[in-house]
């Protein structure tokens, strides 16, 4: 099976001018306060992870035609579904048709508090000592893979150099699958924007993204 | 012919419909607690935002091991504060200079550091800042009505992972004699996500 990612939209052409909004603007339609709180209170009962949320969500054929929003939702309701947590019928009928499934643990309001302070930390002891070095020049992968990834398109195959090391993360490919945390080295990886985008690159441009080890090689 | 989804429900639209059916059906099962879903919308909507930020920004202003502290371990510095957590569990501040101005963007979804920014604005999950944040940053910057010199190096950070970047930008010239609190209030959300410049005292 193959799998498209219709969130990795960095240097696409043709998305018009960006349209800035005050500090104070926070909603845009009633329902969007309830969309985020549903999707963080069904995210603390641990059913699935972010990783498994953002690749939900990055697969919904119609993201590009959502408001942000609307897309948790879409997702939301995917990843419920897919769980046996509801059905669309229910959503249809806007109550519960089946017994609930189980789930892990309810955010209760006394806890609010606590599980945002905590938050989910990705960092943990690397397994191995990290391959790259500070100052070293790497290649990243060139080739999609067919599963969730964080390295976006536009620096596929590119030449840059590793400026940090974060330590070890939890790797979001092996996460999202299922297949557990599978930490590797994280690094911020620079590239000069005529690497990027070839000669006419705006001048004194440099761009970095944070690549795991796994999608470097060195250069 | 009626239109039965208006004269039931004339005042909703179909996203609201669909959200409070979710809702329901979610507390019948059992699934969530309706009164740990006020606390998240009043958490974000009265308590972290901007302004957390703001204060981060004037105490390295002000305060020079503070400022220190703030670039060599970002998430220690901001949490001694009081902010931390969700989204901003793993915090880097990146300073603007003469040299370079930085900016921040995720590409592929909408990685914000919540605990001192709050929730992201539209434009920040939006295509048109992702698309060209990385390619176009000076466009962009023309959309927001800022312009650089032309020999600043442009710096733009794609949070592709859950590390979460603050911009620390230059202290505005003339404003030697403001304490903290009146240091915060020149700085703006968008100075801090690199789309604009600190007010001018």
């Amino acid at each position: 099976m193959t799998y498209r990612s219709h969130a990795d939209l960095g240097g696409q052409p043709g998305h018009g001018p960006v349209r800035p909004e005050a500090e104070g603007e926070l909603w845009h339609a009633s329902w969007e306060p309830q969309a985020l709180a549903l999707t963080l209170a069904m995210g603390a009962t641990g059913s699935w992870n972010l990783d498994m949320s953002r690749a939900a969500r990055e697969t919904l054929p119609d993201y590009a035609q959502r408001s942000y929003y609307a897309i948790w939702i879409a997702a939301l309701e995917k990843l419920m579904e897919e769980r046996g947590q509801l059905t669309p019928a229910e959503i249809e009928a806007g109550r519960m048709l089946h017994a609930p499934a189980s789930v892990k643990r309810v955010l209760h309001a006394g806890e609010v508090g606590a599980a945002l302070a905590r938050g989910s930390p990705t960092l943990r002891a690397c397994p191995e000592k990290p391959l790259f070095a500070i100052g070293q020049r790497v290649r990243t992968r060139a080739e999609a893979v067919p599963h969730h990834t964080r390295l976006p398109g536009y620096v596929h195959g590119k030449c840059g150099v590793v400026e940090r090391l974060h330590g070890c993360h939890v790797f979001p490919d092996a996460h999202a699958q299922g297949l557990g945390e599978r930490p590797e080295a994280l690094y911020t990886v620079v590239f000069e924007g005529e690497e990027l985008w070839g000669a006419d690159a705006a001048p004194g441009l440099r761009v970095s993204v944070d690549a795991w080890q796994s999608y470097l090689e060195a250069a | 012919m009626h239109d039965h989804e208006h004269e039931d429900h004339s005042d909703l639209d179909p996203m609201d419909l669909r959200v409070r059916a979710l809702q329901t059906i979610l507390a019948q099962k059992g699934y969530i607690d309706p009164g740990a879903l006020d606390l998240l919308i009043d958490t974000y909507q009265t308590r972290i935002g901007p302004r957390n930020g703001a204060r981060v920004v004037a105490r390295a202003w002000s305060d020079p091991q503070f400022h220190d502290w703030l670039l060599r371990d970002a998430s220690a510095a901001i949490a001694s504060l009081g902010y931390e957590g969700r989204q901003g569990e793993h915090m880097v501040v990146v300073e603007n200079t003469d040299e370079v101005h930085n900016m921040v963007v995720c590409t592929l979804c909408s990685c914000y550091p919540w605990p001192v920014l709050g929730l992201p604005p539209t434009w920040y999950k939006s295509a048109p800042y992702r698309s060209r944040a990385v390619r176009d940053p000076r466009g962009v910057l023309a959309d927001f009505g800022v312009t650089l010199p032309v020999d600043k190096q442009v710096r733009v950070w794609d949070s592709t992972a859950e590390v979460r970047y603050l911009v620390l930008p230059q202290r505005p010239p003339g404003s030697e004699r403001l304490d903290e609190i009146q240091l915060a209030a020149l700085v703006t959300r968008d100075s801090m996500i690199g789309t604009g410049l600190p007010l001018q005292p």
